[in-house]
């Protein structure tokens, strides 16, 4: 209390303190005989004199900060692409440096030289075609340069991926990132939203999870927490409830959704082909480190189940928002291994990251995934200790398949 | 139409008003001159509130998790516990602080202050086409303000989604707190807001249209009316279109429609929306928001041309390039706003398009900025605060341009995309040069608002308080978003767990930047202090006190209703025969006839 209260007197005192003064100088003023807008030459050469200094700091502060942290953390970039994105990156910086320095320098440099000086008169100087045509022709050129260099490089990196690119799908919730990698066939398992349940998060299609689906919205989860359909409508039909209108009004709404949801489920089970069921068994799922492998091409794919992300590899020159209801994609190839970057950073726990870079929530800023790039024998030996999804989710769903046919519990699980 | 009335016995209507009540000339006023003061107050106290949500949240990002008493005493417990900031408040604060500073101070302050003043008084009309859709639209601006600033005080907190409040996320209330009844506000607060903005639009357009003196061709306008004339037709086309988007927003919120949700789980929640697409909502959004850059943009740049050619006393260089580049600018600012979005899974040959169009549009920006160069070349310059700021103005504008052509090239977008570096450039190209053209507006026409004269040194000392503050705010904040910083975190102390050398050189720079903004901040103190001490007692004005050319200057300077007593000013020339050879005066205002054989520039 105390600490504001002497904020607030040094704010009063102060005020007054400048408005004594401004009267003082005000008085100062008409004793001379001197008006407001008249501006004397000593105040207006001070400002003249005080915007070149201004300007030649600012060229210094500007060149302290390039040398002293221009380039550190960034590094050199770890990907393909990345290293014809740097190039160009420089070169865009060198032709941005020259303007600014240029143009700054003649604004600041004008308004030094070009300052009011007794008796000379300013230069009646209207318009010059020949002046406007140089200053539109060049920027013009130098334009055209940068925008052919940079839809070159723009369409090498949204190119469709080559054959042998590994595919991998990154999957976002709030807050966390999830890896998944295609097994020994290269062929990522399908999705839909609606096939989601607590051992199924990536809501993988395979005859299995949608039966698992069908399930859970029928007969809920086994402790109660998910009322399925059943359960809703016996609840609401007996007579013998009573509920206050708000809670019977939400579970009539969610009998309904569930109902005409399940009915999407069960079509797309009856057009469901089994034969696709092994593309999906044998995709392996990661949720703690990305791991990938030195020099091999990689086509991600992005999706996302709640909100928009963004998957941000800057490390790499990769960033792809990753948006509910859509796919999007970008494909790289790391070129440095965790191992080597960290000895060309003498950072021996330096680390490559996916970041999030698209607000999604209050705990938006802690949402990342480390990454790691290392050798095919590295990898191999990772992957080897690995189930596949096709052993994990069986394998709980039939332990978890009792008589009532009740599996998982999504609640629990998302929670 | 009681402007058009004024214009055959504007004399005896002068009259006619003198003994209105304090109601009608100090509140519900039709007077072009006391809706301009009414938005100036309103856009000032605006801007100090984000200018102050903008400390809390700089203070967070330099020390994090530190207990802050200043802190506590704005956000208090429920905020900040502790003393500590919620990580759901810095969300709220960036959103509200981003909203208030580019839509209430920066298109409604800027256009609403200075198109209101200086459209009647440069063209010689009395007043707006329609003084009651003024007063109307000043009103509407004001509700959406009390909202707005309301949604700060509520349990859940204000909007939480960024200024930009892309759905999914601010549609769904269980994805985060503020995208409940904060969302709600927020999203009346801008329609009201967009409704206002119509109406001044429109009317700003129609008065220039219509209501130009005899002898004001288009061809005569100073710039300044160019630029608010150009700035109204953008707000008309692309305001609507936010609408449309905030209303489907609202219909996805409330009626449970699918415009932009599809395949969502949230909370644990199934939704049964399906087919829409968040990006829909992103094209929308930006249709509004990259004109929206230059509605903020262009006011500023016609103040300055304005502020520059007087006080360098020369004429503008190259007015028609001027004016052919605003027009460019104005026609360009329609097809570039899916350079917002290259990295939102849009169809890339769609990216490329867009950085074509975009790297276009640094042309006209080029031409004005070496045309305010040449302007100053061989002028005979009076820094007068209004001056200063315009040349603040012009720095700005180059430093936050360039940067612009690596955000543009998609290539380069990758990497920064969302970054620092991205919030450096906007506060600097369209942040600071529009306050800087503000506070030259503010300076160079305080006399004719008021009557009386603002403090020349607390001016000289509030402008480079603010350049100081403002580069050494933003320069460093470049660096950070190279070494990969995202925009909208809590906290970086992040970047420890994977980049130890990043994580300091983050934390370095970040408090640097929060010691430049508090004494940005402290010297925005001494402007309000200047402005409200002169507002009351400042020394009164002379008639013409900057020795200008356009029309305003040959009003009287008690204001009166109708602006002129007796007939309209004719008008002879262009706004800008300042040191015309053979002239006595280095200047000649607009209603002086041309002497013999003298010719029209």
């Amino acid at each position: 209390m105390s600490f504001k209260l002497v904020v607030l007197l040094v704010i009063v005192l102060g005020t007054l303190a400048i408005a004594q003064l401004i009267r003082l100088y005000e008085h100062s003023y008409k004793l001379r005989g001197r008006r407001e807008e008249d501006i004397p030459n000593r105040d207006n050469k001070l400002n003249a004199n005080a915007l070149l200094v201004f300007g030649i700091a600012l060229f210094a502060f500007f060149i302290w900060l390039m040398a002293k942290y221009g380039y550190t953390s960034r590094g050199e970039a770890a990907s393909l692409h990345g290293e014809n994105v740097d190039w160009l990156f420089d070169i865009n910086f060198i032709i941005i440096f020259a303007v600014f320095f240029l143009t700054n320098g003649v604004l600041f440099w004008f308004s030094f030289k070009y300052v009011r000086k007794p008796g000379v008169k300013a230069f009646f100087f209207t318009h010059s075609n020949k002046l406007e045509l140089i200053w539109t022709v060049i920027p013009a050129i130098v334009l055209a340069f940068i925008i052919i260099m940079g839809l070159k490089s723009w369409n090498d990196i949204m190119a469709p991926s080559e054959n042998q690119a590994i595919n991998v799908e990154i999957f976002s919730e709030q807050y966390k990132w999830t890896a998944r990698y295609p097994g020994s066939d290269n062929k990522l398992g399908g999705f839909d939203y609606k096939a989601t349940t607590g051992n199924n998060p990536l809501a993988i299609i395979t005859t299995a999870t949608l039966d698992t689906a069908i399930k859970y919205m029928e007969f809920g989860t086994d402790d109660g927490s998910v009322l399925g359909m059943s359960l809703l409508e016996e609840k609401l039909n007996n007579p013998k409830n009573m509920f206050i209108p708000k809670d019977r009004l939400k579970m009539e709404k969610e009998l309904d959704s569930k109902s005409r949801l399940v009915r999407l489920l069960h079509q797309m089970r009856a057009r469901h082909d089994s034969n696709k069921d092994v593309n999906a068994y044998d995709d392996v799922l990661e949720t703690d480190t990305l791991h990938l492998i030195v020099d091999r091409d990689y086509e991600f794919t992005f999706r996302a189940k709640d909100v928009i992300h963004s998957a941000y590899m800057p490390h790499f020159r990769l960033q792809m928002n990753t948006v509910p209801g859509m796919v999007t994609r970008f494909k790289m190839r790391p070129t440095i291994t965790t191992e080597e970057i960290r000895k060309r950073r003498n950072n021996p726990t330096f680390n490559y990251i996916i970041l999030c870079n698209k607000v999604c929530g209050s705990a938006h800023y802690k949402m990342k995934m480390i990454v790691v790039v290392e050798t095919q024998a590295q990898f191999d030996k990772w992957m080897s200790t690995k189930k596949n999804f096709g052993t994990t989710f069986l394998t709980k769903a039939e332990a978890a398949a009792p008589a009532e046919g009740v599996v998982s519990d999504l609640q629990v699980a998302v929670n | 139409m009681a402007a058009l009335t004024h214009d055959t016995n504007g004399h005896h209507e002068a009259h006619a008003h003198e003994d209105e009540g304090f109601v009608s000339k100090y509140i519900f006023s039709y007077d072009h001159k006391m809706i301009s003061k009414q938005y100036l107050i309103t856009a000032i106290f605006m801007g100090i509130v984000a200018m102050m949500l903008s400390i809390l949240f700089r203070i967070q990002l330099a020390w994090p998790g530190e207990s802050s008493d200043f802190l506590s005493m704005f956000l208090g417990e429920r905020w900040a516990p502790g003393g500590i900031m919620k990580e759901n408040m810095y969300l709220g604060l960036v959103t509200i602080h981003g909203t208030i500073m580019v839509f209430f101070l920066l298109t409604g302050g800027l256009s609403g202050i200075f198109s209101n003043l200086l459209i009647p008084f440069q063209i010689g009309a009395r007043d707006m086409a329609s003084g009651f859709m003024n007063m109307l639209s000043y009103w509407l601006f004001f509700i959406s303000s009390i909202i707005m600033l309301t949604s700060l005080f509520i349990e859940t907190g204000p909007a939480m989604g960024g200024w930009t409040i892309y759905p999914p996320l601010s549609a769904l209330p269980q994805a985060i707190e503020g995208s409940g009844l904060g969302m709600i506000l927020w999203l009346s607060s801008m329609a009201i807001f967009i409704a206002s903005s119509l109406m001044g639009s429109l009317n700003y357009i129609v008065t220039v249209l219509n209501l130009r003196t005899k002898g004001m061709t288009m061809s005569r306008m100073p710039l300044t009316v160019w630029a608010f004339f150009i700035t109204a037709i953008i707000g008309v086309l692309s305001f609507p279109v936010l609408l449309s988007a905030v209303l489907l927003l609202t219909m996805d919120r409330v009626l449970g429609t699918s415009f932009y949700l599809s395949d969502i789980i949230i909370n644990g929640e199934m939704l049964e929306n399906h087919g829409g697409s968040p990006v829909l909502y992103q094209h929308l959004f930006w249709f509004l928001g990259h004109p929206e850059v230059y509605i903020v943009l262009l006011p500023a740049l016609g103040l300055s041309s304005e502020v520059i050619s007087t006080n360098s006393r020369k004429p503008i260089f190259g007015y028609r390039a001027m004016i052919g580049s605003l027009i460019a600018i104005g026609f360009l600012s329609f097809i570039v706003w899916a350079h917002h979005m290259f990295v939102t899974g849009m169809n890339p040959f769609l990216g490329s398009v867009f950085v074509f169009t975009t790297l276009l549009i640094t042309i006209p920006s080029a031409v004005k900025v070496f045309n305010y160069l040449t302007t100053l070349w061989k002028g005979s310059l009076i820094f007068t605060p209004a001056m200063l700021f315009a040349v603040g103005l012009v720095s700005s504008f180059i430093t936050g341009g360039v940067t612009g052509i690596i955000l543009a090239d998609s290539a380069l977008d990758i990497m920064v995309h969302d970054t620092y570096f991205v919030v450096a450039h906007f506060h600097v190209v369209m942040g600071l040069s529009a306050v800087f053209g503000m506070f030259a507006g503010v300076y160079h026409w305080f006399p004719r608002m008021y009557g009386r004269m603002l403090n020349t040194r607390l001016g000289y000392l509030h402008f480079w308080m603010t350049i100081i503050g403002a580069y050494g705010v933003f320069f460093p904040m470049h660096f950070v978003g190279i070494a990969g910083a995202p925009r909208r975190y809590y906290d970086n102390s992040v970047f420890n767990e994977f980049d130890t050398v990043a994580h300091d050189m983050i934390f370095d720079l970040n408090v640097i930047i929060t010691y430049f903004a508090i004494f940005a901040a402290i010297g925005q103190g001494v402007f309000l202090f200047n402005f409200f001490y002169s507002v009351f007692r400042g020394p009164k004005s002379v008639q013409n006190p900057w020795k200008s050319n356009t029309l305003e200057w040959t009003s009287p300077v008690e204001p009166i209703h109708g602006n002129w007593h007796g007939e309209l000013p004719t008008v002879h020339r262009w706004p800008y025969d300042y040191s015309k050879p053979g002239a006595e005066d280095d200047f000649i205002p607009q209603n002086v006839p041309l002497k013999d054989g003298e010719e029209e520039h």
